[in-house]
């Protein structure tokens, strides 16, 4: 019993000193996963549209607190280095679309909102947190993932994608 | 003696909830008496970590109570209560800790209590942990409500251990059980009611006496919950409690509760509630002569009684999208009509002519109504 | 001797979670987000109400309840 308990304590130590680290994980590094969802107005988007672009795939949801306050920041980050080769794709995750056109007729955005009900796209890209952003560098690898949001997160995902144009 | 109100009361532990001010009317009314309370409170986020609340309520005594008809005792009449809570939210953890003092005339109880939230196994499990100490002070005001004379009984210390687990079962149901252990030493009684036994000098046929409390208390309760997403929209809630003491009683509690929105406007609320106790061992209608046990109580909650409740609620958001600073804002009213039923104690009120034999009055029962009203302000 | 493995096991999972994949996952709780699945929607009118039942029976304690909710961060 004490041998199969100390691997298990090892095991675990190790899930949480990952874990525990920073919001920012450079995991599950590879080719971002493509997908076609369609706009609020019924138009086809998807990731393929933004090749050769750093890409910011924001994962979202009308009952989530913390991602309506992130929204107009987005927005604003959006704004600003879009002339650069940037473009911020806002996944809603709700359910229902209803929901979505009310608020976002009330707090309208920039960027492109592609609606994921099934979804399948938060399951491609393994999301474990909401909100979750998804930043994806020119080649169209996954560079890095930001779970949740606090106020000041935004510096961090300015940073990155500052990073990330420049290269 | 008061229950520490903020116990188990914590939210998830992933964000800490939105700032929100309330003010709140309350009234109740039944087996003679009305009680009016009105309260405010107010919580904010003092930084994204940090949130503050405070809350202030007042009660107010009329009426007599069957004790006043029977006993010509005095009734209390205000009481005042303050509290304060922070909490700080690090992670997954939310730490909590309130200060409440309440105060009446006759009766002044602090409370301190420190609570911990945790989040675990991807957000689906929340346990809470959490201590209470309450000091009280018991007196009896031997003079009037106007003309007050408050004779200084004793001290209680209460102190309470509850724990929490609240687990997300489906996407559609979360359920969750509690335990709570409370033990208390001092003073215990109630001050203003007295136990009777068989006196045949006394034209009545009973004499009263104090009623003489065990020094120590204690109780262990567990409450089993589960809420549940009904596919059009609706939540129903299923509640059982069983409690038990060192003082023999038994308590059994079953609600259940149904929740119905419509849109982001209106919330409707219907509960059903059944309660069911037997007496405490040292409780009883009538002794049969005095000083017959070491112990011995004639307080109506330590009999042998059930009670019914039928409640509705309605809250309605007047802003249901905000306006300026606000994002929102709800009035609210609650109404439960409660039946108190009693196995073992008797309606002896006293007419001036003796109506039954000691022991053969009819058993007390009484009907109460509560009534609620808040509005809430979220920014 | 055998149990301090046991509780830093503990400890541990209290802290980190463990790493056990969530079987809602996050992206599904719309409904538990919901207000109306909510255990305490308006704590102090519920604490009100306990008041008044302590105030008459002979029970107390274990009332209330936590977690749920949209689950972010």
């Amino acid at each position: 019993m004490f041998k199969s308990t100390s691997t298990l304590v090892k095991r675990c130590t190790m899930a949480a000193i990952v874990i525990a680290s920073s919001a920012f994980a450079a995991d599950a590094s590879g080719p971002a996963p493509s997908f076609q969802l369609t706009t609020l107005a019924g138009q086809p988007g998807g990731l393929s549209q933004y090749k050769g672009q750093v890409v910011m795939v924001n994962f979202w949801a009308t009952w989530c607190g913390p991602c309506q306050q992130e929204m107009p920041l987005l927005d604003q980050m959006y704004k600003k280095y879009k002339p650069a080769g940037f473009t911020l794709i806002g996944v809603n995750v709700d359910k229902e679309a209803p929901a979505v056109k009310d608020l976002l007729t009330r707090k309208p955005v920039s960027f492109p909102v592609l609606l994921d009900p099934a979804n399948s796209v938060s399951k491609a890209y393994h999301v474990d947190e909401m909100p979750s952003s998804v930043i994806i560098d020119r080649k169209g690898q996954i560079r890095y993932i930001h779970r949740g949001y606090k106020p000041g997160d935004e510096n961090d995902y300015q940073d990155r994608i500052r990073q990330l144009i420049r290269e | 003696m008061i229950a520490a109100l903020l116990l188990i009361r914590s939210t998830s532990a992933d964000v800490l909830p939105d700032n929100r001010a309330d003010v709140f009317y309350s009234k109740y009314s039944g087996g003679g008496m009305d009680i009016t309370g009105y309260s405010a409170t107010g919580r904010a986020k003092i930084t994204e970590n940090f949130a503050v609340e405070a809350n202030y309520f007042v009660d107010k005594v009329t009426g007599a109570s069957i004790d006043v008809l029977s006993q010509a005792s005095v009734i209390k009449d205000e009481r005042k209560q303050k509290s304060a809570t922070v909490e700080y939210l690090h992670d997954k953890t939310t730490y909590t800790a309130s200060y409440i003092s309440s105060v009446e005339r006759d009766y002044i109880s602090d409370t301190v209590s420190l609570g911990l939230s945790q989040d675990m196994f991807g957000d689906l499990t929340t346990v809470t942990l959490n201590f209470a100490e309450t000091h009280d002070k018991v007196g009896e005001n031997n003079g009037t409500a106007d003309d007050p004379n408050v004779a200084w009984l004793g001290h209680a210390i209460e102190r309470s251990y509850g724990a929490g687990v609240s687990q997300i079962i489906t996407k559609n149901f979360i359920a969750g059980v509690n335990v709570q252990i409370i033990t208390d030493a001092g003073y215990l009684a109630n001050p203003y009611r007295s136990i009777r036994y068989l006196d045949a000098s006394n034209p009545k046929g009973y004499s009263l006496a104090s009623q003489v409390y065990p020094d120590t208390h204690t109780s262990a309760a567990v409450q089993l919950q589960g809420k549940y997403y009904l596919p059009y929209r609706a939540a129903i809630t299923g509640i059982y409690r069983r409690y038990g003491d060192t003082w023999g009683v038994v308590g059994n509690t079953f609600e259940l509760d149904y929740t119905h929105p419509i849109r982001n406007i209106w919330i409707f609320e219907g509960r059903l509630r059944y309660y069911k106790q037997n007496a405490a061992t040292f409780y009883s209608d009538l002794f049969p002569f005095a000083d017959s046990q070491n112990f011995t109580a004639r307080d109506q909650n330590l009999a042998a009684q059930d009670n019914y409740t039928i409640g509705a609620k309605a809250t309605y958001a007047f802003l249901p999208d905000g306006w300026k600073f606000f994002k929102r804002g709800t009035a609210t009213v609650d109404f439960s009509r409660i039946h108190f039923n009693y196995l073992d104690f008797r309606n002896i009120k006293y007419y001036g002519v003796p109506q039954y034999q000691p022991g053969e009055e009819p058993l007390y029962n009484f009907s109460a109504n509560v009534f609620q009203l808040f509005i809430s302000m979220y920014f | 001797m055998r149990l301090w493995p046991i509780l830093l096991l503990g400890l541990v999972v209290l802290s980190s979670g463990c790493s056990i994949q969530p079987w809602v996952k996050p992206y599904e709780r719309d409904r538990l987000a919901d207000p109306i699945m909510a255990w305490d929607r308006d704590a102090i009118s519920n604490a009100y109400l306990d008041h008044i039942r302590e105030s008459r029976e002979g029970s107390r304690g274990a009332t209330g309840g936590a977690g749920g909710g949209c689950g972010c961060n």
